[in-house]
């Protein structure tokens, strides 16, 4: 019966709610019970909130809530009380979800393993040797677990996508703008989005639809919310033109990814879809100018913890959020300013013109997320460049601003991979619905992790 | 490019960070490292690019001047590592004012 | 010894008297507020917390620039300024940098000699103020109160050469502040803050001195001027001993009459600007532009010239009249009101002048012109004098005086008006109009 509950999906679970299948306090006990099992396995919770009443939603515990704990995985925050609630979870909270729990991640929300929390790693629900990816690490492994109805997470350049992919589940970055990211703890402004990660593309839309729209306190946040166009779902593909660019199929693909991904392109073709090569050059630059915008922004957002009205002495930051502040502040010092951070900014506009002319061939992209599945823990942890390379397919998403999800396609090695659907700039639409046409003809999202019980 | 002890020294300084002489060893490594791989950013003809700070199109985003309630004195200190009769406290600063 | 000139650049900051605060909806009402009451997520550089721009102010800061003759870019932008001190909440000051808002104004003051200078404003960009720091007992307390309130910062270029320019451009942007309404402008209160850059060269030298002194946190003009003086005097006396002037930053001692050293500048500060990613870009068409100039309040420079031309009153008087915004308008007010009574604007002039009387209603209008009435000043008393122009005014208005004597009341008023005329206004018209009664009986 439990198991029955958690496995449900946020549309499954609202209809279910409706139709009185069962009530809210029967749903949290289920999940509750659930997190108490698996938690202390997976880590993926810094924070549980046992007396959680409403429709249990995990949140990154780089989101602010109003008076519950929020440390971003740092120990500079270990006894932080937000005095608000990001607009995001004042936006569910109003739709009747509730948080059940603060989800872990890698402190910041830097880093692609969930390795650089100082709450400890979280492990990956298909094996718990492996990392869940990051920084998401939390929120992807609770969904992948049933841990939570969906979970809220963050992308400055992959942290919702590569997670879902690594763990099987569904993950959407948002264009930049479409969803406010005041009360979000600011990694790199110009590149973070909130976003989801489901069960199902449909509840991503779902929840798109809540979290989106304008804002008062997010200048950069549009005002116009996401709002589903009222189409009866197609069952195909037909017409549709699907990009893909040679680019993300280079050195560097593990070849059994490349085998899921492209089983998952001849699909869409299967499926009534043109497939056309189309090409990104400058994708080879991204990773490059990408660390050196973020790093700039980085620099500066973190200079507000000075241990004075928040959070202890910055002595207590991790090594990569250092190390990044460093990089940061150097990128930005006179002398240095037009050849990294001006130059950058350049490099980022030509990558941004890239996706604009592809999309003059086609209606979406898709390609990997990641270039591999889900690594031994400890395996990269010593290598940041390694690592910062692993997110060379997502971070030109960020870069355009444009929006990207992650939908499972397969399995290698007997673990999970993301098929990357990234679409025209605030044409969410698009790579829902395609997600969701793959999803329906396919089985991927129906496998579940083995948990033992 | 390569970061020297005392550049790193210098940016620790600039960011506020003190670090311990090994923490100054290793990120005069990796940042080396880092800035060598971010140095091919110099093989792209960027001449005609306009640098793109952030995506948006917007301009002109402004908010009306009218007066929303602010924080209680009480949830403003909350989180504080010091404080005395509402005000924060932090160690003496030295500057003549 | 060598003849020097002083070269002096001025950076004027203005808080203005929003509602609420720049970036965030916080009360600026601050001053003699508990601490730490008119705070937010946003100013008090919270963890997640984002600025939102206030309209208000950018159009203070509009106005202010084209006040002062500056183009207003096509496009501007905020930027983060880096450096951390306590009174600093978000570890950087949104300021502007490469993309100000106004660039390239100009205004004209007068040196010493009374010759008219022009001055060129370099820009006048938005940015916020920092919360306030209180040192006790080698502890600081910090109030972010004061944290993110606008602030214009308004910046010339080195082109002061006395300290007589310095003052009247000081003046003249602080009455310029109260004429558009856009702060209180009060220097104690630190409304307005003046730092000037200040250094000497060979007289006939172009190039800029290689340093220059910045004074600081100097809260009154008197105080600024003696500070600029005693620089420049410490300097010459310096390079004349063949000492090597440094770049420094030194305040004022009231008590010693002397400047003192605040901070020696190593190496210029690393402020790491870059764009404020958070922050959209301002873009106004010159349409926009155009409206908002026309719209601008007549401004204090000319206000003054028209006082001199249209009511032919003194320069003197016509500075003191225009001094504050309410005075010249209810000024302006009491010249109409007076017209009726026959009362000159030269007369009311002198009379609010020399009775150092300061105009902050419509009741002292009434009081002042009630008093010119009643020949308290200036007013021809002598009851031989007084009969001797109503007599001549009958004699010139023969036609008048007949018709008055026919029935026809109103023609008196004729001989009235010539009475008023010849006297210059300096009668009591009810006193002519009884006298007036009394020769035409």
């Amino acid at each position: 019966m439990n198991n029955d509950i958690t496995n449900l999906s946020l549309i499954e679970t609202l209809k279910s709610l409706e139709e009185k299948k069962f009530s809210k306090e029967e749903l949290n006990k289920a999940y509750l019970e659930r997190i108490k099992e698996l938690n202390p396995k997976l880590n993926a919770y810094i924070k549980v909130i046992d007396e959680a009443s409403e429709v249990p939603v995990a949140i990154k515990d780089i989101i602010c809530t109003q008076n519950i704990e929020t440390t971003a995985g740092s120990k500079i925050l270990s006894n932080f009380l937000p005095q608000y609630n990001a607009t995001v979870v004042d936006k569910l909270v109003s739709k009747g979800m509730g948080i059940i729990g603060k989800a872990n991640m890698d402190e910041f929300a830097m880093g692609s393993s969930g390795e650089n929390s100082a709450y400890g790693v979280t492990n990956n629900p298909w094996d718990l040797n492996k990392v869940p990816g990051g920084s998401s690490s939390g929120s992807a492994a609770a969904v992948a677990a049933d841990l939570c109805v969906f979970a809220l997470a963050t992308d400055t350049g992959g942290s919702i996508r590569q997670p879902a992919s690594l763990c099987g589940v569904v993950g959407l970055k948002p264009s930049y703008g479409r969803v406010s990211r005041y009360g979000a703890m600011a990694m790199a402004s110009s590149l973070d989005q909130i976003g989801p990660i489901t069960k199902t593309v449909a509840d991503a839309r779902k929840v798109l639809e809540w979290i989106s729209g304008p804002d008062g306190f997010d200048s950069n946040c549009i005002e116009d919310g996401f709002k589903s166009k009222d189409l009866k779902l197609k069952n195909d593909l037909n017409g549709l033109k699907v990009g893909v660019p040679k680019e993300y199929f280079g050195k560097g693909l593990d070849s059994g990814v490349e085998k899921v991904i492209k089983e998952a392109i001849s699909k869409l073709e299967e499926l009534g879809a043109e497939i056309i090569e189309i090409s990104l050059p400058h994708t080879e630059y991204a990773v490059a100018a990408y660390y050196v915008l973020m790093a700039s922004e980085v620099s500066s957002n973190f200079a507000r913890f000075d241990g004075i009205r928040f959070g202890t002495k910055r002595e207590d930051f991790g090594e990569e959020v250092k190390r990044r502040i460093m990089l940061g502040t150097f990128a930005l010092s006179t002398g240095y300013y037009d050849d990294y951070f001006a130059k950058a900014a350049k490099v980022r506009n030509l990558i941004k013109l890239d996706f604009e002319k592809a999309y003059d061939e086609c209606d979406v992209i898709v390609g990997p997320v990641s270039p591999t599945v889900a690594w031994n823990i400890g395996e990269k942890i010593n290598d940041p460049l390694t690592m910062y390379l692993s997110d060379i397919y997502t971070i030109p998403a960020n870069l355009a601003g444009i929006p990207g999800l992650s939908v499972p396609c397969g399995f290698s090695e007997g673990l999970p991979v993301g098929l990357q659907i990234l679409g025209k700039y605030m044409d969410e639409e698009t790579i829902l619905n395609v997600g969701e046409v793959y999803e329906q003809n396919t089985e991927w999202h129906n496998k579940k992790p083995d948990l033992g019980i | 490019m390569k970061l020297s002890q005392d550049q790193v020294k210098k940016v620790a300084n600039l960011a506020n960070l003190t670090l311990t002489s090994e923490e100054e060893d290793k990120y005069a490594d990796q940042l080396s490292d880092v800035l060598s791989y971010i140095d091919q950013l110099n093989l792209v003809d960027t001449k005609s690019a306009e640098p793109t700070f952030n995506v948006t199109d917007l301009s002109n985003v402004l908010a009306d001047d009218e007066i929303t309630p602010s924080l209680e004195q009480d949830a403003v200190l909350q989180n504080a590592s010091a404080k005395k009769d509402g005000f924060f406290v932090t160690k003496g600063v030295f500057e003549n004012e | 010894m060598n003849k020097y000139e002083t070269v002096i650049g001025l950076e004027v900051h203005v808080e203005l008297n929003t509602k609420s605060k720049m970036f965030c909806r916080c009360s600026v009402d601050y001053f003699g507020a508990k601490p730490n009451t008119h705070t937010c997520p946003v100013c008090l550089g919270l963890p997640g917390a984002l600025p939102y721009i206030n309209k208000q102010a950018i159009e203070d800061c509009m106005e202010i620039g084209l006040a002062l003759n500056c183009e207003i870019s096509n496009l501007s932008r905020f930027e983060r300024k880096n450096y951390f001190y306590p009174d600093l909440a978000k570890g950087y000051q949104i300021s502007q940098y490469r993309w100000p808002l106004c660039i390239n104004g100009w205004l004209e003051v007068e040196n010493e000699k009374g010759e008219k200078v022009v001055i060129r404003i370099n820009r006048a960009h938005q940015e916020e103020d920092t919360g306030k720091l209180t040192h006790s007992n080698g502890e600081t307390l910090i109030d972010y109160n004061r944290s993110s309130v606008p602030l214009v910062e308004v910046v010339t270029e080195p082109d002061f050469r006395d300290t007589a320019e310095v003052r009247d451009y000081a003046k003249k942007l602080q009455q310029l502040f109260r004429y558009l309404g856009v702060s209180n402008a009060d220097m104690e209160r630190g409304d307005m803050r003046l730092e000037a850059n200040v250094s000497v060269r060979l007289e006939g030298t172009k190039e800029l001195p290689s340093y220059r002194v910045e004074l600081k946190n100097i809260n009154s003009f008197r105080f600024m001027v003696a500070a600029i003086e005693y620089e420049v005097k410490r300097q010459i006396e310096a390079l004349e001993k063949g000492e090597k002037l440094v770049q420094e930053t030194r305040g004022w001692d009231e008590n010693k009459k002397q400047t003192f050293v605040q901070r020696v500048k190593e190496e210029a500060n690393d402020y790491r600007y870059f764009p404020d990613p958070d922050l959209p870009v301002l873009e106004f068409t010159s349409a926009e532009v155009g409206q908002m100039k026309n719209d601008l309040p007549e401004l204090p420079w000319e206000k003054l010239e028209r006082f001199v031309e249209d009511y032919e009153i003194s320069l003197n008087n016509a500075k003191i009249l225009t001094e504050e915004r309410i005075s010249a308008d209810l000024f302006e007010e009491a010249i109409k009101q007076g017209l009726e009574k026959q009362i000159k604007p030269q007369q009311i002039a002198n009379f609010i002048v020399n009775q150092k009387i300061k105009l902050d209603s419509e009741e002292d209008i009434a009081s002042i012109l009630e008093s010119i009435a009643n020949k308290k000043v200036d007013m021809i008393e002598d009851e031989s004098e007084l009969i001797r122009l109503v007599q001549e005014a009958i004699t010139e208005n023969k036609d008048s005086a007949d018709a008055y004597k026919s029935g026809k009341l109103g023609a008196l008023n004729v001989i009235l008006g010539s009475v008023m005329k010849k006297s210059n206004g300096k009668v009591n018209a009810d006193k002519i109009r009884q006298l007036l009664e009394d020769n035409l009986k």
